[in-house]
């Protein structure tokens, strides 16, 4: 957990008593809407269909019960008692007033939480891998790197204003849980020659409208040189990127219509003319920024206790500990998924009542830390094994000992048409429905891992390009359509999906998606073969001919 | 749905003029008397493209009241109520469409 200096905590409450002064402003009349517009979005602030919502940013994932429990706060006393966790690690509020929100961001503030970087051309939250510090197959802590990227680019003036939003996904570790190549700087760490730490850097990803993984520019490029060489790409951005379209102004359409090798060439060009004055990461910085990661004094204790192995006598323990658990990096500990998925529900939304429940769970149980991932859940990464069965027991009292994650219920979805102003098409109802005709939890674990992924218009904040399953809301003629796309995949393999057909309407989704999953049933080699390695063995044309056989 | 507010204004039929309150962000229409409600009831109905200029113009003057005002579709059901000319407007007037309450057992 970074624990904020004086610095951080002051450029915080400045932030809060301009804010609060502008909207003081506006509501006076002496902002117009449109000069106010820009100052709440900078602010995390937009105006949804029926409300305002405030995103809230959770750098790298990492959420202390303070601030967990503050977040429950401002549910509750601003909102309407819960609040939505989004697919960038971020959290939203879909009812927030704007009159309240002087007060809402200094009660945020003071637990270190704000809405900076959520929204505006300016570099977004950087996201990690939500089990990052304490995953098995980590080389080194990315949020260290998130961090000081964070310090450097938030308000610096050259990269506040670039053509369009820009996103920094980075992990350490070998398998990508943090959907890496989908960001517009990719960033996996790396062991160099002779064992140095630094990092491949991959350039141009992006879902939307016009989806591409990113592409590898640097093979290798030494920590000193991270933020040089990241200033160097915003800087090539910034000065070829197109402002004239937002449909074109992503720097992935730059790399596109560059080609990745003259993009590189112009990347590594401006490094080479800014090494004299570029940001150099000196080991003394990085130990600094270390220094203030307060990691849990683990505790000396064994795999396997006693009242581990006992509780495995209760199959529903059992059958939650081998969905919901992964090895820790340190003995006797564990990693906890909390899936926010549970059948019928909204995807991602948390209740006041649970975030404060889940805060006391990891004072009690996890040395007081939460983290969130882009797949919509959250995590307790460090958990000691004896303690699983009195969490679990303790989490299924308040509705969150699910055990669907990765399982076809634990679906991504965006807010859609019942929030968004931007949605065409709902999403939350279709995921709904979903889960409910595949309630059934044997039905799930024989399916087995199977990644569904909503979005209710093109801008794909429910990621269905990536999705094994993708569904994409659409309008035609005033009427919902949805979009199926199979073989999408988030991980260091990542593939964008392959549309099957024609769209299907809002009431024919589910049905959809049943056939999908009854024709892998039958295609699929054997029971371990999961879904996306058997659309991978036998392409789309057998789904296709089952969905639209007899459409 | 395309933002109404990225339209070009045609009016096919009934409209009426709807906006977001300034200080909560609620949904809003526009009164015959020139003020604002949160009933569509109460809104003023047009069907020309001339007074609905008017009257968003008018709008667009006051400031501190409404956000973003567009002429959002209207029609009158079978009982003669004025509802929402489509699913966004649906759920603009009467909130998400699906019940918001997480927890069965807290319900």
């Amino acid at each position: 957990m970074y624990v904020y200096d004086e610095f951080d905590q002051t450029l915080l409450n400045e932030r809060v008593a301009e804010f609060s002064d502008q909207i003081k402003r506006r509501l006076s009349g002496e902002l117009s809407e449109e000069e106010f517009r820009p100052l709440r979005l900078m602010n995390g602030t937009y105006l949804q269909l029926h409300a305002y919502m405030l995103r809230i940013s959770i750098p790298y994932g990492t959420l202390s019960s303070k601030k967990l429990r503050m977040l429950a706060h401002i549910a509750r006393r601003y909102d309407r008692g819960y609040g939505h966790f989004t697919t960038r690690q971020n959290l939203q509020f879909h009812w927030i007033k704007l009159e309240d929100l002087p007060n809402a961001m200094a009660d945020l503030a003071s637990a270190g939480l704000h809405g900076i970087q959520t929204s505006g051309n300016c570099v977004r939250n950087i996201s990690t891998d939500q089990w990052a510090g304490v995953a098995r197959d980590e080389i080194a802590d990315p949020r260290i790197y998130a961090e000081i990227l964070r310090q450097h680019l938030t308000l610096h003036p050259e990269f506040s204003f670039l053509p369009r939003k820009f996103k920094i996904g980075i992990t350490g570790a070998a398998h990508d849980r943090a959907a890496v190549k989908m960001h517009d700087i990719g960033l996996w760490l790396r062991r160099g020659p002779n064992g140095e730490l630094g990092f491949e850097v991959a350039v141009g990803g992006g879902l939307g409208r016009t989806p591409y993984l990113a592409e590898t520019i640097r093979g290798f490029c030494p920590s000193r040189d991270l933020l040089g060489y990241v200033e160097a790409i915003l800087r090539v951005y910034n000065r070829y990127g197109r402002r004239d379209n937002i449909w074109k102004a992503r720097i992935k359409i730059l790399v596109h219509d560059l080609g990745v090798a003259k993009f590189r060439d112009e990347v590594e060009a401006e490094f080479e003319a800014s090494k004299d004055y570029a940001p150099v990461l000196d080991e003394r910085l990085v130990a600094e920024i270390t220094r203030r990661f307060h990691y849990p004094n683990f505790e000396n204790v064994e795999d396997n206790p006693p009242e581990l192995q006992a509780a495995f006598h209760d199959a529903r323990f059992r059958t939650w500990y081998f969905n919901a658990v992964a090895p820790h990096r340190v003995p006797g500990h564990a990693i906890v998924t909390i899936s926010l998925k549970p059948v019928g529900l909204t995807p991602g939304d948390c209740t006041a009542d649970q975030m404060e429940a889940l805060a006391d769970f990891a004072d009690q149980y996890g040395y007081g830390e939460i983290r969130n991932g882009h797949e919509q859940n959250l995590c307790l990464p460090s958990v000691r094994q004896r303690d699983l069965p009195a969490l679990w027991r303790k989490l299924d009292a308040v509705g969150l000992a699910l055990s669907n994650v990765n399982l076809i219920t634990d679906i991504i979805a965006c807010p859609g048409l019942d929030y968004c102003s931007l949605a065409n098409a709902r999403a939350i109802p279709v995921a709904m429905e979903i889960s409910k005709r595949f309630a059934d939890p044997d039905l799930q674990r024989n399916i087995g891992r199977l990644h569904i992924n909503i979005s209710g218009c093109i801008n794909a904040c429910g990621h269905h390009h990536i999705g094994h399953i993708g569904i994409l809301g659409v309008e035609k003629q005033g009427q919902e359509f949805y979009q199926i796309t199979l073989g999408g995949k988030a991980d260091e393999n990542a593939k964008l999906g392959t549309l099957i057909g024609p769209s299907v309407p809002f009431d024919k989704v589910a049905d959809v998606i049943e056939d999908v999953v009854a024709a892998y049933i039958e295609l699929r080699e054997r029971p371990e073969e999961i879904f996306i390695d058997t659309v991978r063995r036998v392409g789309i044309q057998p789904f296709k001919e089952r969905v639209y056989a007899v459409r | 749905m395309t933002s109404p507010l990225d339209q070009k204004l045609r009016i096919d039929g009934l409209v009426v003029i709807t906006a977001n309150r300034l200080r909560d962000g609620a949904v809003i229409y526009r009164t015959a008397g020139g003020g604002w409600t949160t009933d569509l009831a109460g809104a003023l109905v047009l069907d020309a493209v001339a007074p609905v200029k008017a009257e968003l113009a008018q709008a667009a003057g006051e400031g501190t009241l409404a956000v973003g005002a567009y002429a959002a579709p209207v029609v009158h059901d079978a009982n003669g109520r004025l509802v929402p000319g489509n699913l966004r407007e649906i759920i603009r007037s009467s909130g998400p469409t699906f019940d918001l309450r997480r927890v069965p057992a807290e319900t």
